[in-house]
């Protein structure tokens, strides 16, 4: 069990609410304040610090992870609306022993520098590719166009989605 | 950023969110898609001490289109199931057009058009579509039902008339009264960002003639604009170069835009001009090579 205090001051006056979630495929019991951010509660409670934030205003989507396998700002949903929902994150991507074909296409088509947005990016084109596992380069532009990326100018970005869509469709 | 702390409930049935909001007066927010309230709370522009959380509501997340044509639209349905809907493709071009220019995509999986009318942003996109449709919207509250056409539902920035203890539970678009056409144009700096200046048309034809108009304006001036003299200039007429003209002007008229970093008033005010010429222009086309 997570327990997340935002205020510790005078906790014992906050209604705090048990939610029951699915992170990356384990259930997951967590007490938390209503008005906690599900971005706050994957990255302090339960320390997955991959989702990152970046704007703090449903601007940039780093903080991108999928509810129910569709994208959602993270800064933008409380905690204690996800309950009862499956959350993936981007550790929830990769096996222990292998990348998943978006990992790798970010990889081998240098679809990163910094790395800042590379979690919510693959996020967005992992609900992407599940929907649609054969897009058009304007359709991975399309889908990514809630993802800011302020170093690589897209087009290693668009190349990589691309990649792993072959690679998924065992065409590489 | 935090919200303030508020209570937090997430009743099961509109009867119980009712009576909750009804408790809790003037300080308790419908939370939706929540893709406005909670970044607002986030900026303390918004500090309710009751949040009742509506998305558990069974049976709002529908969009539909009765035998009569009206189009209705259910609290809980986001943008993206109106982006991809092939219901609105096939019947309603103003509505398919705006759906996919709503904020970006991740937003609206979470978003929903009712939200955007009660959020009543000047800059909300749904709102200029839904008054150029002539739509309204469908408030519950402990006494029952009403219905709100849209053009009297925003009283002002960021305001509606909705009592406290009232949820839009709908918002729906009368049947057509003649073959529907017209789309949405949003000019934007980028994907995301607040209209500079937004346009919808609908129009409604008869063979030639022009059987209804709506023309309605986001983002140059302190609400949506509903531009009714443009649109009564058209109807009854066929939908020739001149009325076009005539109706951009009456709209490029009607507009009240403000200079700022997104550009100049002359350039919104033109760019209003631009927008009703390519839409109505567009419909001009259609009916042209449906007659050829």
């Amino acid at each position: 069990m997570t327990i997340i205090r935002e205020d510790a001051q005078d906790s014992a006056q906050v209604p705090m609410r048990r939610i029951t979630i699915s992170v990356n495929g384990a259930r997951t019991v967590a007490e938390v304040e209503p008005r906690l951010l599900l971005s706050h509660l994957i990255r302090r409670g339960l320390g997955l610090t991959g989702t990152h934030m970046g704007c703090d205003t449903t601007n940039c989507g780093a903080c991108t992870v999928l509810v129910d396998g569709k994208p959602v700002k993270s800064c933008t949903m409380l905690a204690v609306q996800a309950d009862g929902h499956e959350i993936t994150t981007v550790e929830g991507m990769a096996t222990a022993s292998e990348l998943h074909p978006l990992q790798e296409g970010f990889k081998q088509e240098h679809g990163l520098q910094c790395g800042f947005c590379t979690p919510g990016m693959m996020l967005a084109a992992k609900a992407l590719l599940d929907r649609n596992p054969d897009p058009t380069e304007e359709e991975v532009r399309w889908a990514l166009s809630g993802n800011l990326c302020r170093c690589t100018g897209y087009q290693n970005i668009v190349k990589s989605v691309l990649w792993a869509a072959d690679k998924l469709r065992g065409e590489s | 950023m935090y919200p303030s702390r508020f209570r937090y409930e997430a009743p099961r049935s509109l009867d119980e969110a009712i009576v909750l909001l009804h408790d809790g007066g003037d300080d308790a927010k419908v939370l939706a898609g929540g893709q406005s309230l909670v970044p607002l709370m986030k900026l303390r522009f918004a500090s309710p001490e009751l949040v009742v959380d509506i998305n558990n509501l069974p049976g709002l997340d529908y969009h539909r289109r009765d035998p009569d044509g009206t189009i209705r639209v259910g609290a809980l349905c986001r943008h993206v199931d109106l982006e991809h809907s092939e219901l609105l493709k096939a019947s309603q071009p103003t509505m398919a057009a705006v759906a996919p220019l709503v904020a970006d995509p991740i937003v609206r999986n979470r978003g929903t058009l009712v939200g955007s009318l009660c959020h009543a942003d000047p800059q909300g996109d749904w709102a200029s579509v839904m008054l150029a449709l002539g739509g309204s919207v469908v408030a519950q509250g402990p006494g029952g039902t009403r219905t709100i056409p849209v053009a009297d539902f925003v009283t002002g920035p960021f305001e509606n008339v909705l009592e406290p203890d009232e949820i839009a539970v709908e918002a729906f678009v009368p049947p057509p009264r003649g073959t529907p056409a017209g789309g949405y144009l949003k000019l934007e700096r980028r994907v995301g960002d607040f209209a500079t200046v937004g346009v919808a048309v609908a129009v409604e034809t008869s063979g030639h003639t022009v059987t209804r108009a709506g023309i309605a304006l986001t983002g140059v001036g302190g609400s949506t604009i509903g531009v009714t003299a443009a649109a009564e200039a058209l109807v009854g007429e066929p939908l020739t170069a001149q009325q076009i003209e005539l109706a951009a002007q009456l709209a490029a008229e009607a507009a009240q835009p403000r200079t700022d970093h997104r550009g100049s008033a002359e350039y919104k005010r033109h760019m209003v001009r631009t927008f009703v010429t390519r839409l109505l222009g567009r419909i001009d086309e259609t009916a042209e090579s449906a007659v050829a």
